[in-house]
């Protein structure tokens, strides 16, 4: 079963239904003592950094995921949620993250080499290029997905990025480091593709826990 | 890069999809999840539904329209049309839509477009123009009301003052090109989209694959929205697709 971390802010039904279209059992929850029964999170997010860190932190999730995590649960961010799993975001002002991954978020500059004016947020659907090999994106082709958002991420480690696209510089948009991953943009609205990298994550949670 | 949209439009009366010529003349095109799951499969990028229902009951049966969508949908949708107050767009945004489009409300009070960037992120905020030429000034003049009433207000102005407000895309409908099938009206495309940092979707006046490719080099677009050719099968998302990646147009 995968825990959704519901702590108020993400499209929690698009993520959940494409779950369901997997057959893939979860649940919606805030509350700890359940999502410590799930085999993985997944934690969406839409809206600002310093908001989320802030509910996250006086609900105690912040602490429980990390906790989670050190004891080896895998876990997924998605958009605003993979921002969250870096140390720090200069959104309204510098806000700490989670700081599951090195890394901080940053604004698209909107101005690109030669001082022309490019559109922020990075909106739409873009190509992703493949940098590793990962249980993510196991057999699959680069392809496009869809995206939204104004910051990225950079400083991060290089070995973490597993796939990343094009817009005015190199936009990390999969990564991963041991069991701890993210999609800057939205795989339960990018078609096929998305389908896929979603059902990767999920197959791997799976493989997980044969493991064990 | 990003690739250009292809946007096919819903316009949805008491849950059933209908089109109309320069907003008049209805005429009934289908079931609204049917046709969103056709246009998912033909490599639509993203779906756009206005909400025309008049009464009570056709604007609650859009919300189970929109929860419908979202649950067989993986691609994202915006919905627009009568949404007048921030209940009203945490209501859709709720039942799974990705963005709401405000028209008419947010002339009558732009503080709204603030309300719901703020609340909701500029992301989930698309501000829609109808925008018709004006001789007397020499400009584009701004349409209320589905293209009713007239307004002293100019649309690129009126675009600026959105995007400042919170508008994170506006959805640009020309009156005098739409239902025509002649093309976009590139010039006003291209006037707005120069004006403003966010994706600018053009609407109105698709007639073929040309008119697509006009309107993302010359009109500056970012997307295009087109409602009665897909809907009556003049043309396909694919095959327009085909077209524009001929032209050296990046698409999905």
């Amino acid at each position: 079963m995968i825990g959704i971390v519901d702590y108020g802010m993400g499209n929690l039904f698009s993520v959940s239904k494409a779950l369901e279209r997997m057959n893939v059992p979860y649940i919606i929850s805030d509350n700890k003592e359940q999502l410590a029964h799930a085999e993985a999170l997944i934690l969406p997010g839409v809206g600002a950094f310093r908001d989320a860190m802030k509910l996250l932190n006086e609900t105690g999730l912040a602490s429980f995921i990390t906790e989670q995590v050190q004891k080896g649960k895998p876990i997924l961010g998605i958009c605003l949620g993979m921002q969250l799993l870096f140390e720090e975001s200069e959104e309204n002002g510098l806000h700490k993250g989670l700081g599951l991954l090195n890394g901080r978020a940053v604004h698209f500059s909107g101005k690109d080499q030669d001082g022309s004016s490019y559109k922020v947020p990075h909106m739409g659907w873009n190509k992703l290029d493949f940098h590793k090999q990962s249980p993510l994106t196991e057999e699959l082709k680069e392809d496009h997905v869809y995206f939204v958002h104004s910051y990225y991420i950079t400083e991060h480690e290089r070995d973490t990025l597993i796939a990343s696209a094009d817009y005015f510089g190199e936009v990390p948009a999969v990564v991963g480091k041991e069991k701890v991953f993210g999609m800057q943009f939205h795989p339960e609205k990018s078609g096929d593709l998305g389908v896929k990298l979603l059902q990767n994550y999920t197959r791997y949670v799976k493989s997980m826990e044969v493991l064990k | 890069m990003l690739a250009k949209r292809i946007i096919p439009c819903l316009d949805v009366k008491e849950g059933r999809v209908v089109k109309g010529i320069q907003f008049l003349e209805l005429r009934d095109a289908g079931d609204p999840v049917e046709l969103a799951r056709a246009y998912d499969e033909q490599g639509a990028d993203e779906l756009v539904f206005l909400d025309i229902s008049a009464s009570h009951e056709g604007r609650e049966t859009m919300v189970d329209v929109v929860q419908d969508v979202a649950s067989e949908l993986a691609i994202p949708f915006t919905v627009g049309g009568g949404i007048k107050t921030l209940q009203d767009m945490k209501r859709l945004l709720r039942a799974g839509a990705d963005k709401v489009s405000l028209n008419t409300s947010a002339l009558l009070d732009p503080q709204l477009i603030k309300a719901g960037a703020d609340y909701f992120g500029s992301q989930c905020i698309v501000v829609a123009i109808d925008a018709k030429w004006d001789e007397s000034i020499g400009t584009w003049r701004v349409y209320t009301h589905g293209g009713r009433n007239p307004l002293d207000k100019e649309a690129v102005a009126w675009a600026k003052e959105a995007v400042d407000l919170g508008a994170g895309e506006i959805l640009l409908t020309s009156m005098d090109s739409d239902g025509e099938k002649k093309g976009f009206n590139i010039a006003l495309t291209k006037a707005i989209s120069e004006a403003v940092s966010v994706p600018v979707i053009a609407s109105g006046g698709a007639g073929q694959s040309e008119d697509f490719t006009e309107v993302f080099t010359d009109g500056k677009a970012d997307a295009a929205l087109a409602a009665s050719i897909f809907h009556y099968k003049e043309t396909s998302i694919a095959e327009v697709k085909a077209h524009l990646k001929e032209e050296g147009v990046n698409v999905r």
